[in-house]
């Protein structure tokens, strides 16, 4: 790429919040027609950076320059006429609206008497779904939609304007292989129409497939740009965390014992069928399939939180029933939800009382929660989990997306399950802490715990498991040991290519 | 969200510190600070007689709000209680008569705790908006109060030979009873709240009810206890008032349940649910209270509590809300 | 277009169905248990039905945009109240004393400004401090309230002015003056709801006022602009009541605010904001009235409708639960 003149300018950036410097000093540019990756742990500033960008939050000193000319982002509508569009990572659409409203948020066209020019806008965002190949039209309601058309509706809204800048923020998190592709194919289609790309992920492999150049923030600080076809995978890590990462796989030695748990022909509606496996006292079956393949409804179910309508599940060779949470505890189960902000923790409490909640009952003097047991188990796991914070009495919405992991994971290792079943164990967290995580479920498995980990991320599945189980569409395709395991086998079974185990 | 927060400014009292601890302990500097003003423009405003005799006027507002505070905290809302209340000193009443004090007062708090039990069933089990199934009730139970009295005022025949005034009128070592019962559900109700097991289950559930239940919490069971908890006090508040009075109307409890959520909102409990404290309701209890009894030492007409009891929650519950975000002002354009 | 409609009309068929169901019960239950020989679907009582909707519906279709808008407004009923006195006192005022009949434009300006100012008084300290709508009018609901009180003392102002008793009096095309307002009313805001610029961003703000902040819709000023509609409906519908009754009660208005809410969820409109009908609200409103009414027509005691339009509301939120359900897929939380 030869060199141009970049369309946007960061200098200096620096954005303080009380007791925080968020960011210190950023410098970053992006060229016409590049995609330039912007990369960092959580918390390192990417997305303060980006706000600042877009105007949601005022730098404190720096500024930025749009062609060489300083602007002032004032609030998001300022940055869009500036030319520089944010698709969010999380969606943000209006469910009960249709679709050309949404992509025309905040600017309906008007006609007099600000009544919305419908005709106009349905023309407009006609034309935009077409240039996208969507198959649904502009008077589609978004609650009607899936997730991965939904977001191409949030990508529908960065074209509307003659956008410089469009940042990507997260974009993959929830899209399907194939949903990817196409999205792919529409950052090229921008980036020929001469539009500077920010794009942020955690995902290596798409990072060096799609983008141009590589830029690494850590603790709020510019670190460096990288030429991505001149850097590795391992010299980027380096960057974001300052040290360099064993990411080596293969040295799983499993000393698996018995039979802990199994299932026999599990089905629940249209959810999943006829699914049937074994959990082996320390040994970790890696769950691996696409995004709605089934696998973390298996969860739920064996954790009693959906019922199934056929099949059994069996401890330890006994059968058992299991009709909620409190039963699934009561016989040794343990689920580490998929989504660790909604499901796995009260934001609002303490490190201490979420890690003891579900054994409260049982903490007790007489008729009160005895605290000093309680600050013991917490301690203990604490320790043993090398969790970082300040006290037991830090509120968890406080911590780190890794340590609020440990802290899950603590509060469920303290109930000394016979099975654990960790549901994304590192969704949204950093790659130092990833790497933890891997270490402590490959240490539990030592320790002899069944445990059934379920992923999206191949590199995850294929470093921790001893055996997986490739799922599509709610049904389990072929089941892989270690040994046998190839990336490429795994992609065919999780696509739904040949056949299954029993078919084959 | 950030691994490696680095200090601005370190030690001292800074904005942060203040703005924390105006979140922490602001409603307990305001209540100070407006004993204080009061007490220089009418010295009486601190004496002994006058704190008993504002105590006992907010023991029905208090009871009721102990019980509103655990459905609060649980996330939900309590429209009911005021119609329930008046419910509750109706049926008091009329069995009173029929059926002697003795037998009265268990029948009414089984009569209203059933009540509780239809609420807490709804929306505890299954799952209904408890703002409208609340409201529905409010509307439902006035109704229900007005046929069970056929829409009379109810009165106690014999006022002179009964004992069923001891709890609205009696004194006990000095201190007059409903003061007594007041304390005494609070005490209870406030350790059953922060140091039971229980009562961490009610946090949870109103902190994050899915996280609740992923946790093994029977979420339903929690709020279905929640309100059976609120038609406890409702039921109590109802013999207090109905001991009291010892006649009453069939509205006597209408529009209570506000000034009730008032004094738990003025407490520091956030409507979210997941916080709140019994002390803290019994604080925002008193400081309505006292309000009321301020203005009208200073001489000023008992609506204009209504207006200052505006000003001061608004303030109250602004402040709470802009020390949590840092900024005084919404930063919402 | 074509498709919202649809929609819309689907959505608010439900009630409409349950308004025939009504009709048809009164009939057929007036005809063997009314002590009147008149049938309940006599003309000039459908009339009278509409006229006495009037208050509330004209009330009740502002709540609809507030709560599309994700808010709630408790203070309506004060604010009604406060209008009122407004409209009757000011016509006695000295200084309006030459104006002779000039006087009520004046009047009626004067109470509509007063319902303006509350509303953006509303509106702007929940834009301004971030603190949640609902407790912000549950204060000013109180703070209101204490203003009657304030203006008025504690008794009824009185002033009837016939020019006005007979413009509230009279009929065109059958229809009453008040009911006219009322469709006027609703037609203007489904106007504004589902065509302007306005509305669609009302609505965007109450479905997810996160995207709406980031696509740069200005939250604030639809807020306070909803709330400055929901003060003027407030004290309009103040106008349309009293001018025909001419005497105000300090706590005259009191429980609008429920009805209002009540007839709004009955007519379909989403708790949670961001989906909500004023045509379906129009039906609920009607709904309410045919059931008072019926209810007395069939000789039901008048005490028995907050009974069953409670039980009602609860039944709607029920039915509504089983039919968004999923069935045996659903994750149990």
């Amino acid at each position: 790429m030869t060199e141009q003149k970049p369309v946007l300018r960061l200098e200096g950036i620096v954005k303080t919040f009380p007791g925080v410097r968020a960011l210190d000093g950023v410098d970053f540019d992006v060229r016409p027609g590049e995609v330039h990756a912007l990369m960092g742990e959580n918390g390192a500033g990417k997305s303060t950076l980006m706000k600042v960008l877009a105007g949601m939050h005022q730098p404190n000193e720096g500024r930025i320059l749009i062609d060489d000319k300083p602007v002032v982002m004032t609030n998001p509508i300022a940055a869009k006429e500036n030319g520089v569009i944010l698709i969010h990572q999380e969606l943000s659409l209006a469910e009960e609206m249709t679709v050309a409203e949404n992509v025309f948020l905040g600017e309906l066209p008007r006609k007099r008497f600000g009544l919305v020019d419908w005709k106009t806008l349905d023309d407009r965002v006609g034309t935009i779904l077409k240039q996208l190949n969507c198959d649904f039209g502009p008077r589609t309601r978004i609650g009607s939609l899936s997730i991965a058309k939904k977001q191409m509706c949030e990508i529908a809204r960065a074209l509307t304007h003659s956008a410089k800048v469009v940042v990507f923020d997260e974009p993959t998190a929830s899209l399907t292989d194939s949903e990817k592709v196409v999205l792919f194919d529409i950052i090229k289609d921008l980036q020929k129409d001469g539009v500077g790309i920010i794009y942020i992920s955690h995902r290596m492999e798409e990072t060096f497939k799609i983008t141009d150049r590589i830029s690494v923030l850590r603790d709020g600080a510019y670190r460096g740009t990288l030429n991505t076809a001149e850097t590795t995978e391992d010299e980027v890590t380096h960057l974001m965390i300052g040290r360099t990462l064993d990411t080596s796989n293969g040295t799983n030695v499993s000393n698996r014992g018995e039979v802990k748990l199994s299932v026999r022909n599990l089905s629940c509606g249209n959810l999943f069928h006829d699914i049937s496996f074994d959990v082996h006292a320390g040994e970790i079956v890696g769950f691996y399939g696409l995004v709605g393949a089934g696998r973390t409804e298996i969860a739920e179910t064996l954790f009693g939180l959906r019922r199934h309508s056929h099949g059994q599940i069996m401890l330890d060779g006994k059968e058992v029933t299991i009709n909620s949470p409190v039963e699934a505890i009561a016989n040794g189960i343990s689920l580490v939800p998929e989504s660790r902000k909604e499901q796995g923790l009260v934001l609002g409490m303490n490190c201490r009382d979420n890690m003891t909640l579900p054994q409260i009952s049982d903490l007790t003097q007489g008729p009160f929660v005895s605290g000093g047991a309680e600050v013991d188990i917490y301690k203990d796991y604490q320790k043993r989990l090398e969790i970082k914070a300040p006290s037991w009495r830090s509120i968890v919405g406080n911590l780190s997306g890794g340590n609020q992991q440990k802290i899950v994971i603590g509060k469920w290792l303290s109930m000394k399950p016979k099975v654990l079943i960790v549901d994304e164990p590192t969704r949204g967290i950093d790659v130092g802490s990833k790497s933890e995580i891997h270490n402590l479920l490959r240490e539990l498995a030592g320790q002899g715990y069944a445990i059934i980990v379920i992923s999206s991320e191949m590199p995850e599945v294929l470093r921790v498991s001893d055996r997986i189980v490739a799922m599509y569409s709610g049904r389990i395709m072929r089941t892989f040991s270690a040994a046998e395991v190839t990336e490429d086998s795994l992609i065919h079974a999780i696509s739904g290519l040949g056949g299954t185990d029993a078919a084959a | 969200m950030t691994d490696t927060p680095q200090k601005t400014s370190s030690g001292g009292l800074n904005k942060a510190h203040v703005a924390q601890f105006m979140a922490r302990q602001g409603i307990l500097v305001a209540f100070i600070l407006f004993i204080i003003v009061f007490t220089m423009a009418n010295p009486r405003f601190l004496a002994v007689d006058n704190i008993l005799g504002v105590i006992r006027s907010s023991t029905i507002i208090g009871v009721m709000a102990l019980g509103v505070t655990f459905v609060v905290i649980s996330g939900n809302l309590d429209l009911s209680v005021g119609s329930m209340m008046s419910f509750s000193t109706i049926v008091v009443l009329d069995l009173h008569d029929k059926l002697g004090p003795l037998l009265a007062i268990p029948a009414m708090f089984g009569m209203t705790m059933c009540l509780g039990a239809f609420i807490g069933f709804l929306v505890g089990y299954l799952r209904l908006n408890s703002l409208i199934v609340t409201l529905g009730m409010l509307s439902a139970i006035h109704g229900l109060t007005l046929t069970y009295s056929g829409g009379k005022n109810m009165d106690i025949a014999d006022k002179e030979g009964t004992w069923f005034d001891v709890f609205g009128q009696g004194v006990v070592f000095g201190l007059p009873v409903p003061i007594l019962i007041f304390g005494l559900l609070a005490l209870v109700l406030g350790l059953l709240l922060a140091r039971t097991p229980f009562g961490r289950q009610v946090y949870a559930v109103g902190g994050n009810g899915t996280a609740a239940t992923f946790s093994g919490i029977r979420r339903a069971r929690v709020v279905f206890l929640c309100y059976l908890m609120s038609s406890f006090c409702v039921a109590f508040a109802g013999m207090l008032q109905a001991s009291r009075s010892m006649g009453s109307q069939n509205t006597v409890g209408q529009g209570l349940e506000l000034e009730v959520l008032a004094a738990v909102i003025l407490g520091g409990a956030s409507l979210m649910g997941g916080s709140g404290a019994i002390y803290k309701t019994v604080i925002g209890v008193l400081i309505l209270g006292f309000i009321q009894n301020g203005l009208l030492l200073v001489g000023l007409e008992f609506y204009v509590q209504f207006v200052v009891t505006w000003v001061i929650i608004i303030l109250a519950v602004w402040l709470d809300v802009a020390a949590k975000r840092g900024k005084l002002w919404s930063p919402i354009a | 277009m074509s498709n919202e409609t649809t929609k819309d009309l689907i959505k608010s068929g439900a009630i409409w169905g349950f308004i025939v169901l009504e009709l048809i019960f009164f009939s057929v239950a007036g005809a063997y248990l009314s002590l009147s020989d008149n049938a309940f679907m006599d003309l000039d009582n459908m009339l009278l039905l509409l006229k006495q909707s009037a208050p509330i519906g004209i009330i009740a279709v502002g709540m609809t945009i507030i709560m599309i808008n994700g808010n709630i407004d408790l203070s309506v009923g004060a604010t009604y109240a406060l209008a009122a006195i407004v409209l009757l006192d000011s016509m006695t005022w000295p200084i309006f004393a030459g104006l002779g009949n000039w006087v009520i434009p004046v009047a009626w300006i004067l109470a509509l400004l007063t319902g303006v100012v509350l509303g953006a008084i509303n509106g702007i300290i929940v834009w301004k401090t971030g603190v949640d709508a609902f407790i912000v009018t549950l204060a000013s609901m109180l703070g209101y309230r204490g203003l009657v009180f304030m203006m008025n003392g504690e008794q009824p102002t009185s002033h009837l002015n016939w020019t006005l008793v007979d413009f509230a009096e009279a009929q065109f095309l059958g229809l009453h003056t008040a009911t006219w307002f009322l469709l006027a009313v609703t037609i203007i805001l489904w106007f504004v709801m589902t065509r302007t610029v306005h509305g669609r961003n009302a609505h965007a703000i109450g479905d997810n006022r996160e995207a709406a902040v980031n696509a740069g819709i200005r939250v604030g000023p639809h807020i306070v602009i909803n709330f400055m509609i929901i003060g003027f409906l407030a004290a309009l519908s103040a106008v349309v009541f009293y001018s025909e009754s001419g005497s105000v009660n300090p706590n005259d208005g009191m429980l609008y605010e429920l009805w209002a809410i009540t007839a709004v969820v009955l007519g379909g409109t989403k708790l949670a904001g961001g989906y909500g009908s004023i045509i379906g609200t129009f039906g609920g409103v009607i709904a309410i009235q045919l059931l008072r009414k019926g209810l007395g027509h069939i000789g039901a005691d008048t005490e028995t409708v907050n009974l069953v339009i409670g039980l009602i509301l609860i039944a709607v939120l029920f039915l509504d639960r089983q039919l968004n359900l999923k069935g045996e897929e659903e994750l149990r939380v």
